[in-house]
């Protein structure tokens, strides 16, 4: 045992400079985001919430394709078509299984019109399971009301694809 | 203040009781007040120092958290577990809370300001907080479980032990003021180096003692790093892993409450009690409880700061610190206090 050894642990050296450290971050700025209060900003290619959307006349993008429900990994995506009186081919069914989705995105990357995104609300937690099996009404909605942040979303990744 | 009684036309016995009463509840309802705040305090301050927040939900600054706690653990069951000696079981927590109430009978909180002003107040103390260790194995082997049990022997040795060494230190204390009276040892520290700094801390001879006597408080009231009773990884939590509800927050309010009292020791043998820090005419302005409170107040952020810091210990450095190291160096102050007492004070 050295005589340096000795000293420092006579005069607690290492706790005394520990507890220097811990007050030094005592005062700094928190980490914490005061979460519902503030949120961290989110890339526009952030993979949230579904979203079907329409095009600026109010009809549906979504020609039922079904690329996404073939690329679906975990098999969350179940579609329906049938022609409609106009002649047009839509969808009937289009469910997505939200306790099923991954939440990879090959689904908005196989669209072929940008009709199925994934939109950048991640607050949708529900009470019960059920809610959370999404049909086409709700997935309607959703593009309704997040029409504006998808549309710049997309516009602001465009540059990059 | 049984004057003030005697002065309404009460007899002296009367008086006194209705005194005393006022007394004790002066100094416990404040007290239960200041351990809710503290537990806040104590939350924030680690918080701070791991880059959190901590709580800021319940009321403004979430002042209002351990009330909003301790509502939630008043309407939880009291659950009993069918193996449990159902009378200790129960008993245990009322005692480590009494206990921790009891201690502040002796402790000044101004000159006069003294419930109990007895001539032994130092060896009530210690009494007192060797008996709150009866709560903690009650506890632990009512609850005829492993984990508390476990933790219950590992809490009563290391109490045992820990006191050995503040004794010494505290008898180094006794020695310099010649009294073991709480109120006598503040005031004996009055102007105690150069005439000026008030506190025995600021003795070169003693303030190794005080770093002794802070270290061995916090093994005392098992707070980090010497919280083993309650080490998660290996206990749950300890004496208290079968406990909910009320006797729980007694656990709660009890260990807290040691914690205050731990610190205003520290305040009161070692940094001047209510006296201001210089013995200066113009600090005399600000009251006594203010110095004795904002002295406690540091102390116990001091224990958070710990709390946050140091790691836990391993049960045998616990027990080679507590008696290979500390039992030493307090009995070879002992020596040198008293040596140098006799050669100054008493004449060789």
């Amino acid at each position: 045992m050295s005589v340096a050894h000795l000293i420092k642990s006579f005069t607690l050296w290492e706790f005394v400079k520990a507890h220097a450290l811990t007050l030094k971050y005592f005062f700094k700025e928190k980490a914490t985001v005061n979460y519902p209060y503030e949120k961290n900003p989110l890339s526009p290619r952030f993979r949230g919430e579904h979203a079907l959307r329409r095009y600026p006349n109010g009809e549906e993008r979504c020609i039922a394709c079904k690329l996404c429900e073939a690329i679906c990994p975990a098999q969350a995506i179940t579609i329906e078509a049938e022609p409609r009186d106009d002649g047009s081919r839509r969808t009937t069914r289009y469910d997505i299984d939200m306790t099923k989705c991954i939440f990879c995105g090959f689904c908005q990357e196989a669209c072929p019109v940008d009709a199925v995104v994934e939109g950048p609300n991640f607050e949708y937690a529900t009470e019960t399971r059920e809610e959370l099996l999404y049909d086409k009404a709700k997935l309607l909605a959703n593009g309704d009301k997040w029409e504006r942040a998808i549309a710049a979303n997309l516009e602001a990744d465009a540059p990059y694809r | 203040m049984t004057a003030f009684f005697q002065s309404l036309g009460l007899p002296f016995e009367a008086a006194w009781l209705i005194a005393t009463i006022a007394g004790i509840l002066l100094i416990a309802l404040p007290l239960m007040l200041s351990v809710a705040m503290v537990i806040y305090v104590d939350r924030k301050i680690w918080a701070a120092m791991a880059l959190r927040r901590g709580p800021n939900v319940v009321g403004p600054l979430g002042l209002l958290q351990s009330f909003a706690d301790g509502l939630k653990v008043f309407l939880q069951e009291t659950i009993v577990p069918t193996a449990a000696n159902k009378g200790i079981f129960l008993i245990g927590p009322i005692v480590t809370f009494t206990v921790t109430l009891l201690a502040w009978a002796v402790v000044p909180f101004n000159s006069g300001a003294i419930l109990a002003d007895i001539n032994v107040g130092l060896l009530y103390v210690l009494a007192i907080s060797s008996l709150g260790v009866y709560g903690t194995i009650m506890a632990g082997w009512a609850s005829n479980s492993k984990y508390p049990f476990f933790s219950a022997m590992r809490a009563s040795a290391q109490m045992i032990s820990y006191e050995v060494s503040i004794g010494f230190i505290l008898l180094c204390v006794v020695l310099w003021a010649d009294s073991f009276n709480l109120g006598t040892i503040v005031e004996a520290q009055k102007g105690h180096v150069f005439g000026i700094l008030n506190g025995f801390g600021f003795n070169p001879l003693l303030f190794p003692m005080w770093v002794l006597f802070l270290i061995s408080g916090l093994a005392e009231t098992q707070r980090a790093p010497f919280d083993l009773t309650e080490a998660e990884s290996e206990l749950v939590a300890g004496y208290q892993t079968e406990y909910s509800s009320m006797s729980f927050a007694l656990f709660w309010l009890g260990e807290y409450g040691n914690v205050l009292l731990m610190c205003a020791l520290n305040a009161t043998l070692f940094w001047g009690g209510y006296l201001p820090p210089l013995d200066w005419a113009p600090l005399y302005v600000v009251p006594g409880i203010i110095w004795f409170l904002l002295k406690t107040a540091f102390f116990f952020f001091v224990f958070s700061w710990v709390k946050a810091t140091v790691p836990r210990y391993r049960y045998d450095q616990l027990m080679r610190l507590g008696w290979k190291v500390f039992l030493p160096m307090s009995l070879l102050f002992v020596f040198m206090v008293s040596g140098y007492l006799m050669l100054t004070r008493y004449g060789a």
